[in-house]
Order: structure tokens, then C-alpha cells, then sequence
């Protein structure tokens, strides 16, 4: 059994410790708006918070969060920066198809949970890794530098 | 998808059919709104068959006044589920903050106005409903009108509607829509319906804010991959890593022995694994000793395939247009420049790998996934399941990106999953992980061309013959008859043989060989290729003639045209002879036609440490009259990121019959680090809107490739730039 902190809550999961958490979060803990984009940290889809800090949910062991705090996009909106980013986001009319946009959110609330007021080359280097085939990447520059704006 | 007017002229007659049916069955009906407002919250999915739609309506109008409106193209962020109301309510005119969306079921009364399928692509959503939605709304309103009257004892004539309100004449008195909602349900339709006057509009030509944004930054948006179902199993399907391939025998022991794996299944496409969930499903996949029948197929190579299209290339080919004698024009050459041509296979990579949702039962199909083919799917899977048309449900999700891919003239991907779901004998989900997607075909075609052009006296050009060569993507299709005429499939010279230059002598001819490599439509079909080939060689006889590329291009472009005019507007907008390129910058242009629309592009451009940088991307665009503005722009930013991803990056090799590359490592699409500046211009037009989702993608290769040639002298000629060695 591995306990952790899901979104504030207290859980536990019986799963083999080696399943990644993206499946766990997936597909036992019902918890899908993190998404599946490639299984080898190569495009970001899956990204959520671990302790505070971005992480590959796709390639981190679900061992590896035990006793710690995950965050989702479910979750994130219940946190200052993750309200700023969102607010930001609908804003600046981020999304095209949407399905990278959780990640995206979730980088992006790591960022600014760091560096409240980024530079240009602190955004790249922080979402560099978050693919969006629709390309969105200016709106997604343009809705961070917002939000850090707006004071989160 | 489909550009070409031959689909479209006798489509036109079926459009004017469809608006007689569509008369016909429009309900607005009287409905309590759906929970949460759309079919796709996830209990839904879960609560599942049971929910049956009427099957003829856009509008439902509830007593609470709640206005959902049915979309019947798909959404894959090309924003459909907000300009589509937004032609639907131009007419309504419902309070916009009430209007909820829901993905039209499969009927036939939500099939395409041009392509008789529900189906969307082609960059023709808003165009294909831009008379057909307007009217939809402007006879509901008509109706609501009528009802009111009634009840009022008065003419309808004098009563008048607004925001969500029908006024009674005297001005006393209003009531709202959903008050009358249930009368109007049962008036017959009005036989006239006139349209607003376009200077009258109201929401059309205006930036709306996307319905499905909400939903889409907060992790609720439902894909086809977050459907789940009671009882439901996740399925992943080894297949012949060759294509054409079959299976001979396997060994599914060891795969056995995973805790969470239900079964493992042939299937005709290969090896079924059926798991509680994705992991073990994988895990299981990963141990199974399959052995494969590879077939003709494991001998193709990129490098053969090559050789053999360049042979072909130097033998006649399926004439696709003759304008005066290429032969005598040769003879007026003052200069004569060869070019040969290579773009590799693309995949189109959505960001959701393509997956389906399955509940097979004897009397019944229903099916969840992201797709934009829903009739052709629907046909696919009665085939396999044996059961009528009728019985087979399609609910369409939000697709995490299309691009064609998700609508494959085969039904691929559901044909697939309902010969596992007939396997397994219980609901499945079936995964296609980022490698089996990447690899799993159906991609834009390899392409050689060849082009011999020539410019004499003045500098003006004599003579062109450009020679293509690569597999039709349109043989074999249901859309095959109406697309390949004597032998040359449109789709493969759209943008080739349709060249808007001014040029006495022009010989265009087409080479389709066979291959087992699947082929499909991706973003922007034919011109994805021939826009690469025809601007690069446009720009290489204007510095042949020694003018300025924009001059040069101008001036074989009648002075009326709408190429003219966006070539001209982009050229103003990115300061083209006016502003000087940053040190180590150049511009680069081109200008494209498809879907309708004509974009132009100018590139600026550097090399850094001998990679390809672009800095900065000015478009400007003529889609005729624009619906929402900001969505045009999202789409065009988009279309110049999928061809610039593709320029600098794209290619699927063959080794052996199997696809060299397998994820966004060896694939790269786009990143943030490689974004450029875009800016995006529209041309003000009252004619009525044409292509925005495709159009973006053609130019930009080219722009980029012409930039190179100022910077480094070199004439790029095939793409992945990523290829090319820079000084």
C-alpha cells in the first residue's frame, strides 16, 4: 500500500509500486484531466507537481511519491498561482485541442510558484518540455507573463 | 481534406437538397438541459447507450431558457464548437452566456452541406455551414416569433426578437424564448427565411472568447482516452511492425503471468492484450514472442522508394494541365534551372495518441472517440459487427488534435477496436501508445517533383514543367471517383497544377505508384508539398532575373487577384525592402492558395551554430469574410507551427519496411525554444468565408527555405531542413 497527499487529500493506493503514477492517477485514482502523450518524458502531457515541483507523472514510479504531496491540474486551480494561470489562460484564450493544456498549466504554476516574476529565458527553460502540436507556445509566453503581472 | 471544386460542384447540388431535409426536421425542443449542459461529462459516458438524442435538431431551446446547440463538426481545436454558434446565434439571437454545446450524434441530417458524409475537414466547417447554420437560426427565431404572435393574438410580423426576447408590438409585454419554446416546437417551419443584412450583425466579425476553454484549463474536458465504462478493459494491439505484414503465431505466456491482464486475442490487425488498465496492458504487450509473416513489404526503404520515384520522374506521367507547349517555350530560354524535390512521409502526431471506446452488444454499438469521420466510422463498424447502420452510436469526444489523421477514409482505428471488442466480448478502450501511433501509417505521402523552368527575354518566365511523383491518397477511398480523372488524383497536384503565375507554357504531370505504405491526408494535403516546390522555384527565377522576390511574384499575378493582395500586405506588414534585416537575418516569402484562402508569409531567418532559426513569421490571410477573428489567428499561428515542426523537423524513414522513428525524440515537433513571432493579418472581405485551419501550413516551408537561400546561397530542395548541413 503507498500513501501520499493527492490535492490536499490524504490517500492510498494498492497498486504495484513500479506502476507509474500517471496510470495510477489514470486509471485507479480517476482522477484523467493528466494526460498520456508519449511514456518517455519526451513531451510533458503528463505533468503535475510533486512536493511543489513539476515532475514526468509518465516515467516517476508511483513508489516515488510515497509520504509526499502530488498535485494535479484537478487540484491546482485551489492554489493562488494555479487560480493566476488559469485566470490567465481563459484570458488570453490559450487552448486550441486542449490535451497539452494540463501539463502546460501545471509547468507554467511551477514556474511562477518559483519564480514569480520570470524572464523570458526562465519561461523557455521551465516549458521547453511541454509539447503542443497546436501551437499555442506565444499565447501560453503571453498568458504566463499575465499572470505573473497580476501578482499571484 | 478535400480542396477541390470536382468535390464540391455536385456537392453543392446535394447541399441544396440537404437544406430541403433540414427544413423538413428542425425541433427546437422542449428538454430540460442535459446535467452540467453537455453529452460529455464523464457519468454520462458511464450512464452510456441508454441516452438517445433527437436525431434531427441544432437547437433545443429549454423553459429555463437554456440554448444548447448541437455542433456536428468535431471539435479539435480548430474552434468549431464556438464560430459554429456563433453562425447559429448571429440569427437566434440567444443571450451568447446561455449557450451550451453538445457533439451531434451520427445522422444524416448532420452530414456535411458539400460532402454528403458527417465528416469535417477540408478546412470547410464555417464555409460548408455558413448559409446552412444561419438559416437554422434564423427559422427558430421565425418560430419563436410565430408562437409569441399567437399567443398574442397579434401579427408576427410586428413582433420583433432580441437577446433571448420576443417583444410584443405594443412594447408592453415580452416573453423569452424558452417561455415559448414548447408552442414554436410544433408551428411548421416557415416556408421563407431571409437572412440578416451583413451590416446588421451582431456577433459575426467579433472575437468571442472560446466556448471550450473552461473545460479545457481545468482538466475536465473529456477526451475519447478519458471515457471509461463499467466492466471496461484497456486494450493495446501488437502490430506487424512491417506494413502489409500478417500475423503468423505467437506466445502469450509470460504476458499471461501479469497481474491485471484479462486476456490476450488475435485480432485482424494483430495481437490483442486486454488488461484492467493501461499498464499492464502495456507490460503484458512488451512480453509477448510474436512471430510475423512481413510480406513484399519488408523489402521498401526510403532509399529504394527514392531511386525508383526519380526514375519514374524521367518517364511521362498522367498530364494534369497543358497551357501552351512547354517544347517551343524552352526554345525562348534565355535561362533554364533543373530542380529535383524530396519531402519525406509525415505522421501527423496529435498530441492524443488514437484510441476508441467500444460497447459491443448483440442488438447494439456504441462507440466514444475523437473522431472526424463519423459516417464512414459508423459503416466500418456495422461491417465488422454484422448490425445495421442504425445500431451502431457514435460519441464524438473532444479530439486532442486531428489533422486528418482522425479521419481516415478506412475507419482504421474503429474498425480495429470493434474486431477486438467482438474478441474480448466485453466494453474495451482500445490505446495506441505514441509508438504505435507514430508508426501505425496512414501518413502524408513521400513526394519527388521535378521542375524544369525557364525565364527569357525580360526576365519573365517562358516555360515550366514540373513532373510529381508520389502514392494517391484518394485510391481506394469511397472519395476516389470524384477525385482521380484520368489518372491523376487531385489531391496530389492541388497547389501544382493550379499555379496562379502568369506563365504562357506550363506542363504539369503525375506519377502514382503503389506501395504498402498507408497514406492519408495531413494538415493542408497536396499543398504540403507542392507549395514547398512551387514557391521555392518561383523564388529561384526571380533571382535568376535578378528582381526583387515580391516585385518578381506581383508581377505574374493579375494586379486583381487576391494572391496579389495578400502578397502585397504581408510584404508592407514584415517592412520587406523597407526595414533591413538584424545582422545575420534574412527575409524569405511565399504566397499559397488552398481551402479557398490565399495566406502569404514572410520569414526572417538566422543560422545559429549551423541550425535554422526563425525568429519571425507576418502572414496575412484572405479567408473571406471572417467569423471570429481571434479563432482565424489561432489558426493560422497554428497552421505556420505545423509546417514550420515539419520544414525543420518531420520525417518518417523506412528501413527494412519499418518506420525508423518512434516518439517526439526522433520526431520532433516544435518546442517553445524554436517559437517564433507571429504576427497575423486579415483582409477585410465580404465574400463568403473560405478555409482558415489548413491554409496557415503550405507557405511557410517555402518562406523559410527562400530565407536560407539569401543567407547562405544554397538552394534547399528537401525537406527536413534538419538534413541540410548550413555553413
Amino acid at each position: 500500500m503507498i500513501a501520499f497527499t493527492l490535492n490536499g487529500r490524504p490517500t492510498t493506493v494498492e497498486v504495484d509500486p513500479g506502476t507509474p503514477l500517471l496510470w495510477v492517477l489514470r486509471d485507479q485514482l480517476q482522477l484523467r484531466g493528466t494526460k498520456y502523450g508519449c511514456g518517455i518524458a519526451q513531451c510533458g502531457a503528463c505533468t503535475v507537481h510533486l512536493d511543489g515541483r513539476a515532475i514526468r507523472s509518465c516515467l516517476t514510479p508511483v513508489s516515488m511519491v510515497s509520504g509526499k504531496r502530488v498535485t494535479t491540474i484537478e487540484g491546482v486551480g485551489e492554489t493562488p498561482v494555479g487560480r493566476a494561470i488559469q485566470k490567465a489562460w481563459q484570458e488570453v484564450d490559450v487552448p486550441q485541442c486542449g490535451y497539452c493544456q494540463s501539463g502546460q498549466i501545471m509547468a507554467a504554476a511551477a514556474l511562477l510558484a518559483e519564480h514569480p516574476r520570470p524572464s523570458e529565458a526562465q519561461i523557455v527553460a521551465a516549458m521547453d518540455g511541454i509539447l503542443c502540436r497546436c501551437g499555442t507556445y506565444n499565447r501560453i509566453r503571453k498568458a504566463i507573463l499575465e499572470a505573473a503581472a497580476g501578482g499571484a | 481534406m478535400f480542396s477541390l471544386n470536382e468535390l464540391q460542384r455536385p456537392a453543392r447540388r446535394k447541399f441544396l437538397r440537404d437544406l430541403a431535409v433540414l427544413g423538413g426536421g428542425l425541433v427546437i425542443g422542449f428538454r430540460l438541459p442535459e446535467k452540467g449542459g453537455r453529452a460529455w461529462a464523464v457519468e454520462e459516458a458511464v450512464a452510456g447507450a441508454a441516452k438517445v438524442y433527437p436525431p434531427n435538431a441544432f437547437i433545443r431551446i429549454a423553459p429555463d431558457d437554456s440554448v444548447t446547440l448541437i455542433v456536428n463538426k468535431s471539435e479539435m481545436g480548430q474552434g468549431v464548437y464556438t464560430s459554429l454558434p456563433m453562425l447559429i446565434n448571429e440569427e437566434l439571437d440567444a443571450p451568447w452566456a446561455r449557450i451550451r454545446i453538445e457533439p451531434a450524434p451520427v445522422a444524416a441530417v448532420y452530414n456535411h452541406t458539400q460532402f454528403g458524409l458527417q465528416l469535417t475537414g477540408g478546412s470547410t466547417s464555417v464555409a460548408s455551414s455558413w448559409e446552412q447554420l444561419r438559416r437554422v437560426g434564423a427559422s427558430a427565431r421565425l418560430l419563436l416569433i410565430e408562437a409569441a404572435a399567437r399567443r398574442w393574438g397579434v401579427p408576427a410580423t410586428a413582433c420583433k426578437a432580441e437577446n433571448g426576447r420576443i417583444f410584443h408590438p405594443a412594447g408592453s409585454t415580452s416573453l423569452s424564448y424558452g417561455e415559448v419554446a414548447e408552442e414554436a416546437g410544433k408551428l411548421p417551419l416557415p416556408s421563407e427565411v431571409p437572412l440578416k443584412d451583413p451590416k446588421d450583425f451582431k456577433w459575426i466579425g467579433k472575437s468571442l472568447k472560446r466556448l471550450d476553454t473552461p473545460e479545457k484549463i481545468t482538466g475536465k474536458a473529456v477526451f475519447g482516452i478519458d471515457v471509461r465504462l463499467p466492466d471496461m478493459l484497456t486494450v493495446l494491439v501488437a502490430r506487424c511492425p512491417v506494413f502489409g505484414g500478417k500475423l503468423k503465431q505467437f506466445d502469450a505466456t509470460e504476458a499471461l503471468k501479469v497481474p491485471g491482464v484479462v486476456g490476450v486475442y488475435e485480432v485482424p490487425t494483430g495481437v490483442a492484450v486486454a488488461a484492467s488498465g493501461f499498464w499492464p496492458a502495456k507490460t503484458a504487450r512488451d512480453l509477448l514472442q510474436i512471430e510475423w509473416d512481413e510480406g513484399e513489404g519488408a523489402a521498401l526503404s526510403t532509399a529504394k522508394l527514392r531511386e525508383s520515384y526519380f526514375a519514374l520522374a524521367r518517364t511521362p506521367g498522367a498530364v494534369a494541365r497543358r497551357d501552351g507547349d512547354v517544347v517551343s517555350g524552352f526554345k525562348a530560354a534565355v535561362k533554364t534551372v533543373h530542380a529535383e524535390y524530396e519531402v519525406p512521409y509525415l505522421a501527423h502526431a496529435p498530441m492524443e495518441p488514437l484510441n476508441v471506446t467500444v460497447d459491443l452488444r448483440p442488438d447494439h454499438c456504441t462507440i466514444w472517440t475523437g473522431t472526424q469521420s463519423q459516417t464512414l466510422d459508423r459503416m466500418a463498424a456495422a461491417a465488422v459487427s454484422g448490425l445495421p447502420p442504425e445500431a451502431i452510436e457514435i460519441h464524438t469526444t473532444y479530439l486532442g488534435g486531428g489533422f486528418g489523421r482522425r479521419a481516415n477514409p478506412h475507419a482504421d482505428f474503429v474498425t480495429e477496436a470493434v474486431q477486438v471488442a467482438k474478441a474480448v466480448g466485453r466494453p474495451v478502450q482500445v490505446i495506441w501508445t505514441r509508438e504505435d501511433d507514430l508508426r501505425g501509417g496512414y501518413y502524408r505521402p513521400m513526394w519527388v517533383d521535378v521542375i524544369e523552368a525557364a525565364i527569357g527575354k525580360g526576365g519573365k518566365p517562358v516555360a515550366w514543367k514540373h513532373t510529381i511523383v508520389g502514392q494517391s491518397i484518394m485510391e481506394g477511398t469511397p472519395m476516389a471517383a470524384v477525385m482521380i480523372k484520368d489518372g491523376v488524383d487531385a489531391a496530389s497536384v492541388e497547389g501544382a497544377a493550379t499555379i496562379p503565375y502568369l506563365i504562357p507554357n506550363v506542363q504539369v504531370e503525375l506519377h502514382s505508384p503503389k506501395n504498402p505504405v498507408p497514406v492519408q491526408w495531413w494538415r493542408s494535403v497536396g499543398h504540403s508539398h507542392t507549395a514547398f516546390v512551387v514557391e521555392t522555384m518561383i523564388d529561384e527565377l526571380a533571382h535568376l532575373a535578378r528582381q526583387d522576390p515580391v516585385k518578381f511574384r506581383l508581377s505574374l499575378l493579375p494586379r486583381t487577384s487576391r494572391h496579389h493582395a495578400v502578397l502585397q500586405l504581408a510584404a508592407q506588414k514584415a517592412g520587406w525592402g523597407k526595414v533591413k534585416p538584424a545582422p545575420g537575418h534574412a527575409f524569405g516569402v511565399a504566397v499559397h492558395e488552398s481551402f479557398g484562402s490565399v495566406v502569404a508569409e514572410v520569414a526572417e531567418v538566422s543560422l545559429e551554430n549551423g541550425q535554422v532559426r526563425v525568429h519571425r513569421v507576418v502572414a496575412a490571410v484572405d479567408c473571406g469574410r471572417v467569423i471570429n477573428p481571434d479563432g482565424v489567428v489561432q489558426q493560422i499561428e497554428g497552421g505556420i507551427v505545423y509546417g514550420l515542426a515539419a520544414a525543420l523537423h518531420g520525417e518518417i524513414t523506412l528501413e527494412g519496411g519499418r518506420p525508423v522513428q518512434s516518439n517526439f525524440h526522433d520526431y520532433p515537433i516544435l518546442r517553445h525554444s524554436e517559437m517564433p513571432q507571429v504576427e497575423v493579418h486579415l483582409v477585410p472581405s465580404e465574400a463568403p468565408p473560405s478555409g482558415v485551419g489548413e491554409p496557415g501550413t503550405p507557405p511557410i516551408a517555402p518562406a523559410v527555405a527562400n530565407a536560407l537561400f539569401v543567407l547562405t546561397g544554397k538552394r534547399v530542395r528537401r525537406l527536413p531542413l534538419a538534413r541540410e548541413t548550413f555553413a
